[in-house]
C-alpha cells in the first residue's frame, strides 16, 4: 500500500509546528519525541506502520480548533483518531502529519431519559456510553465487536455497526448531532436532540467520512429502552448453502431478529477452542438471536426453529441460561481474537446481497485453494455483510502481499455480484485503490467535491478513502 | 419551453446537459413544490427493477408509483416501515406520488421515531448531476460504508442537487397485528408525560401522536403498538400496568379502525379542508410543550412530541415565535407571499448555510435545479 511522500516543507518546520502547538496545549498534551510518537504510528491494520511528525491530546473542542487552526495555517496535515481501532488504516499516520487523538476528551456531557439522547465528548468509548445510562435499562445500540476499546469519534468517523444492526441500525441511523471543528479552527452545529434537517442533511454525510471533513468533538446520540429480554439459538448445518437458504426464510417469515450470525468451519473451531461455547463441529453456524419478553422470545424462536428444521439442522439449540447466551456470544465476539491465536490474519468487510451467500462461499473457497491460503468466515448474515478472515504469515516473505492480493480478489467479487467493499470498517488505505472497482470516475469526484467544500485545502486524513492518482491533484494543489 | 418528460436515464442526462434555463423537478407533483417552468418530469423512469422479500431490499426507477411499489410489498407482506406521508388532502394537489418524490422530500411517517426515517431506509441512489453526468452512490446492501455516504444527502435535498433516477431501499415485514391506546382530552403536560413514558419502555411503542378536538370527538392522545399477535396483547397488558392511574379510554384493535387513526396523523387530515397555512416543526420532543402554547385545536402532534403540525393564520411567523426553541419549522402550505416573505425553510446559520451552498454549488453549478426552493 503505498502512501504519498511527506512534504519536505512541512518536516522543516517541524519545531516551528511544536513551538505553536505548545502555546495552545499543555506540555503533556503535545507529543514529539520520536520514541514516543512511535506509539502513533499505526493502527489495527498493524501491516502498516509510519510514526507521526507530531501528536496531540486535546481536552476540549476549544483546543482541537485552537490545533486545526494551526495546522491549517502552517500547512501541515491532520490525521484525527479515535482510539486507533480501525481495521482500515483509517489512523495511519503519514510522516509529515499531526495526530489529533481525543482519547481525553470522553465526558458524559448531558444524559435525557424523556428525550432518550446523550451527549458525549467522543473520546468516550462506545462500550461507556451505553455504561452511562445503563442503570436507568437504556443503551446505545451500534455494538462494534471492539466496543470495549473502540471511541464514538471512530465509530462516526466510520458509520460503525456490530451484531445487532439488523434491528437497531448503525451508528448513522443512531446520530442526532454533532459539534464539529473544521480545518480552519472554526466550530459547527449540525442536528440537536430534534430529529432530521431542515436543509441538506449534513449529518448524514458527516457520519462515515472517515475524518476527512472535519473533527467531531462531541456527539448527540439516540438511546433505547434495554428489551426485557434476548436469547440466541444455535444452528448447525452441513451445508453453507442450505445455512443462507434457511436465512433469508426467516427473513420472509415475518420475524425480525435482532442479530442473525454465521460462521465456517474454520472459524467454528477456533472459536470453540478459545470461549468453549459448545458450538457443533459442522460446516456452518448460525446463531439466531431474538428480543422481547418470556413468552415473546419464546414464540419467535419456535417460529424460527420450525424454518430451521425444514433445512434438516445437524444442531439446533436454545440457549437455556444466561451464562449460555453469554458464552455463545463471546465465541462470535472473539472470532478474530480467535482466528489471531492461529496465525496472522486480515479480516475483510465486504458486503454482499443475501441472496448470493452460497455463490460467494463457494467462490472464496476455490480462491483459497488457488492462492494456497486458509479463510475463515465470520459475518452478519441477515445483512450480507461478510468477515473473511484470511490467514497468512507476516514473517513470511511475500506472504502479506499474496494475501493482500487474495483479499482484493474476494472483495472485487463482493462488488461483482452486487454488494460493497466496505460493510461497516471503513476505506482508509486498505480498500481505497479498489474504490475504482466498486465507483466510476464521475462517483468518486462527486463524493471527492465534498471534501473540497468541507476542506478545500485536503489537510485532513488526505490519504485515505480515494485512490491516490484520483485524489492526487487536488493533495498537491493544497501544498 | 415545453416540458420535459425523459424515458430513460440516459435521455434524462443529456436533457440537463443541454439545459439553458432553470427547471422544476417533479415526479407525481404533489408535494408541493413550486418553481420555475418548464417542468422536467421523471414519471418516464418507471418500473421496480429488483426486488427480493428474503433480502428485504427492492430497487426501482424513481418515477415509479408509489402505490405500485406498496403494492408489490404487500404481496409478500412487507411494507416501507417509514410509513410516508401522503401529501394530497393537506396540500390540495392530485397526481400519483412517486417513490423519487418520497426519497427526495425524505418523507416519513409516525413509524419514524422506532424505525427510522425515509434516509433511514435508503440504501442507494442513482442521479443526474446539475452537469448532466450520472452519478451512483451506496448501493442494494443493508450496510454499505464504501466512501462518502451521500445516498443521505439526497434524501431530503429536494431535487436540489441532482435528478434522481433510481433508488434503492430496505423494506420490512408487515406486523400481523396492531393495536392503538387512546386517551381523550388529555392535557398537555399528561400527553407528554404518556409519550416519555410509553417510549422510554421496552414496549415497543412505534406510534405516539395526539390528534385535536374535531368533527365531533375530543382531543385524542394515540399510542400503537405492532408485532406478531400475542405480542401485541403483552404489550397492551404492559403499558396499562404502567399507565394503571390514568387508564386508556379505549383500546382499539380493530385493524380498520387502526389505519384510518394513523392515516389521520400520518397524513395531517385534520387540516386538509381548513384553511391557513400549516407548519411542520421538529423539536426536542419534551419542548413539544412550548411549541404548542394556545393552538390546541390547530395542531397535530406526532414523533412522541418531537413533531408538531401546526395551521397558523395567513402572514403568522411561527419561527420568530420559537426563536428560543432549538429546532427548525418548515412553511409546507401557505400562500405564495407568505413563502416569499417566511421562506419554506428553517434558515441555516452561517456555518452551516456556507457549507450548504458550497455543496448546492458543486453538484448544481448552474443553477437549474429547483432553483431558490431551498434557500
Amino acid at each position: 500500500m503505498e502512501m504519498p511522500r511527506p512534504n519536505p516543507d512541512v518536516l522543516a518546520r517541524k519545531q516551528a509546528v511544536l513551538a505553536r502547538l505548545l502555546q495552545v496545549l499543555p506540555e503533556d498534551a503535545v507529543i514529539h519525541d520520536p520514541a514516543e510518537t512511535r506509539a502513533y504510528e499505526c493502527d489495527a491494520l498493524t501491516a502498516y506502520r509510519c510514526p507521526p511528525m507530531l501528536a496531540v491530546l486535546p481536552s476540549t473542542t476549544q483546543d482541537v480548533s485552537d490545533v486545526l487552526r494551526i495546522c491549517y495555517e502552517e500547512g501541515v496535515p491532520v490525521v484525527p483518531r479515535g482510539s486507533g481501532t480501525s481495521l482500515a488504516g483509517g489512523a495511519l499516520p503519514t510522516a509529515d502529519c499531526v495526530i489529533l487523538g481525543v482519547a481525553r476528551m470522553n465526558e458524559v456531557l448531558e444524559v435525557d431519559y424523556d428525550n432518550r439522547f446523550i451527549k458525549v465528548q467522543t473520546g468516550r468509548t462506545n462500550l461507556s456510553v451505553t455504561g452511562a445510562v445503563e442503570e436507568e435499562d437504556f443503551f446505545y445500540a451500534p455494538d462494534p465487536s471492539s466496543q470495549l476499546a473502540c471511541a464514538i469519534a471512530g465509530n462516526i468517523a466510520m458509520n460503525s455497526g456490530g451484531a445487532h444492526c439488523l434491528k437497531y441500525g448503525v451508528t448513522t441511523n443512531n446520530l442526532l448531532g454533532v459539534t464539529m471543528v473544521m480545518m480552519d479552527g472554526s466550530v459547527v452545529e449540525i442536528g440537536g436532540a430534534h430529529l432530521d434537517a431542515s436543509g441538506l442533511d449534513l449529518l448524514g454525510v458527516i457520519c462515515g467520512s472517515e475524518g476527512q471533513l472535519g473533527v467531531v468533538t462531541e456527539a448527540t446520540l439516540r438511546i433505547l429502552r434495554k428489551p426485557e429480554g434476548a436469547r440466541p439459538v444455535l444452528m448447525g448445518f452441513d451445508d453453507n448453502e442450505v445455512a443462507g437458504q434457511c436465512v433469508s426464510d426467516i427473513i420472509k417469515s415475518g420475524i425480525l431478529p435482532v442479530a442473525i450470525e454465521f460462521m465456517d468451519t474454520l472459524c467454528i473451531q477456533a472459536c470453540e477452542n478459545f470461549a468453549h461455547a459448545g458450538y457443533p463441529d459442522c460446516t456452518a453456524l448460525l446463531i439466531v438471536e431474538v428480543e422481547g419478553s418470556e413468552a415473546e422470545i419464546d414464540y419467535q424462536l419456535a417460529k424460527i426453529i420450525e424454518i430451521a428444521k425444514r433445512h434438516n439442522p445437524v444442531e439446533l439449540r436454545e440457549s437455556q441460561s444466561a451464562e449460555e447466551s453469554a458464552k455463545i456470544w463471546l465465541g462470535r465476539k472473539s472470532a478474530f481474537g480467535a482466528m489471531g491465536q492461529m496465525n496472522d490474519y486480515m479480516c475483510l468487510d465486504g458486503t454482499i446481497p443475501v441472496s448470493s451467500l452460497p455463490e460467494v462461499l463457494r467462490r472464496i473457497g476455490e480462491l483459497s485453494e488457488e492462492y494456497g491460503l486458509p479463510v475463515g468466515n465470520v459475518f452478519h448474515a441477515g445483512d450480507g455483510n461478510m468477515h473473511p478472515l484470511i490467514l497468512f504469515d507476516a514473517n513470511k516473505p511475500g506472504d502479506l502481499e499474496k494475501c493482500e492480493a487474495f483479499g482484493a480478489d474476494i472483495l472485487k467479487l463482493c462488488v461483482d455480484v452486487g454488494g460493497c467493499l466496505t460493510g461497516e470498517h471503513g476505506v482508509g488505505i486498505e480498500k481505497r485503490d479498489l474504490m475504482a472497482h466498486q465507483y466510476a470516475p464521475a462517483d468518486l469526484e462527486a463524493q471527492m467535491a465534498i471534501k473540497d467544500v468541507f476542506d478545500p485545502q485536503w489537510l485532513l486524513n488526505p490519504a485515505k478513502v480515494f485512490p491516490l492518482d484520483a485524489s492526487e491533484a487536488r493533495r498537491l494543489a493544497a501544498e | 419551453m415545453k416540458h420535459m418528460r425523459p424515458e430513460t436515464e440516459d435521455e434524462l442526462a443529456d436533457l440537463v446537459a443541454g439545459l439553458t434555463e432553470p427547471v422544476r423537478i417533479a415526479g407525481g407533483g404533489t408535494r408541493g413544490v413550486t418553481g420555475p417552468e418548464p417542468e422536467l418530469n421523471v414519471s418516464g423512469l418507471s418500473g421496480i427493477t429488483l426486488y427480493e422479500p428474503g433480502a428485504l431490499t427492492l430497487v426501482a426507477k424513481s418515477g415509479t408509483p408509489l402505490a405500485e411499489i406498496e403494492a408489490a410489498l404487500d404481496a409478500e407482506g412487507q411494507q416501507l416501515a417509514f410509513e410516508p406521508m401522503d401529501h394530497r388532502g393537506l396540500l390540495g394537489t392530485s397526481g400519483e406520488p412517486t417513490i423519487g418524490g418520497v426519497v427526495a422530500a425524505n418523507v416519513s411517517g409516525p413509524r419514524r421515531i422506532q424505525a427510522g426515517a425515509c434516509r433511514d431506509f435508503l440504501l442507494g441512489v442513482r442521479f443526474v448531476d446539475g452537469r448532466g453526468q450520472v452519478v451512483k452512490n451506496g448501493g442494494r446492501v443493508m450496510k454499505n460504508v464504501t466512501g462518502y455516504d451521500l445516498v443521505k444527502l439526497m434524501a431530503g435535498s429536494w431535487g436540489t442537487l441532482g435528478v434522481l433516477t433510481e433508488v434503492s431501499l430496505k423494506v420490512l415485514p408487515k406486523p400481523e397485528a396492531v393495536a392503538t391506546l387512546v386517551w381523550e382530552d388529555r392535557g398537555w403536560v399528561a400527553t407528554s408525560k404518556l409519550f416519555c413514558d410509553a417510549l422510554g419502555s421496552p414496549y415497543e411503542v412505534n406510534g405516539a401522536a395526539r390528534l385535536p378536538e374535531g368533527g365531533g370527538k375530543p382531543s385524542r392522545t394515540v399510542l400503537r403498538i405492532e408485532g406478531f399477535d400475542q405480542s401485541v396483547e403483552y404489550r397492551v397488558s404492559k403499558l396499562q400496568e404502567l399507565f394503571a392511574e390514568t387508564n386508556p379510554d379505549q383500546v382499539v384493535t380493530d385493524a380498520a379502525e387502526n389505519t384510518a387513526i394513523w392515516r389521520e396523523v400520518r397524513d395531517i387530515e385534520p387540516f386538509a379542508d381548513r384553511p391557513g397555512n400549516v407548519w411542520k416543526t421538529s423539536v426536542k420532543p419534551t419542548d413539544m410543550i412550548r411549541v404548542v402554547g394556545d393552538a390546541n385545536p390547530n395542531t397535530v402532534v406526532d414523533w412522541g412530541g418531537g413533531l408538531i403540525w401546526t395551521l397558523a393564520p395567513e402572514g403568522t411567523d411561527l419561527r420568530s415565535e420559537l426563536s428560543d426553541v432549538e429546532g427548525h419549522s418548515t412553511l409546507v402550505r401557505a400562500t405564495p407571499e407568505d413563502i416569499q416573505n417566511l421562506g419554506r425553510f428553517q434558515p441555516e446559520n452561517a456555518a452551516v448555510s456556507a457549507l450548504t451552498q458550497g455543496v448546492r454549488a458543486r453538484f448544481d453549478p448552474r443553477s437549474v435545479f429547483n432553483p431558490g426552493l431551498m434557500g
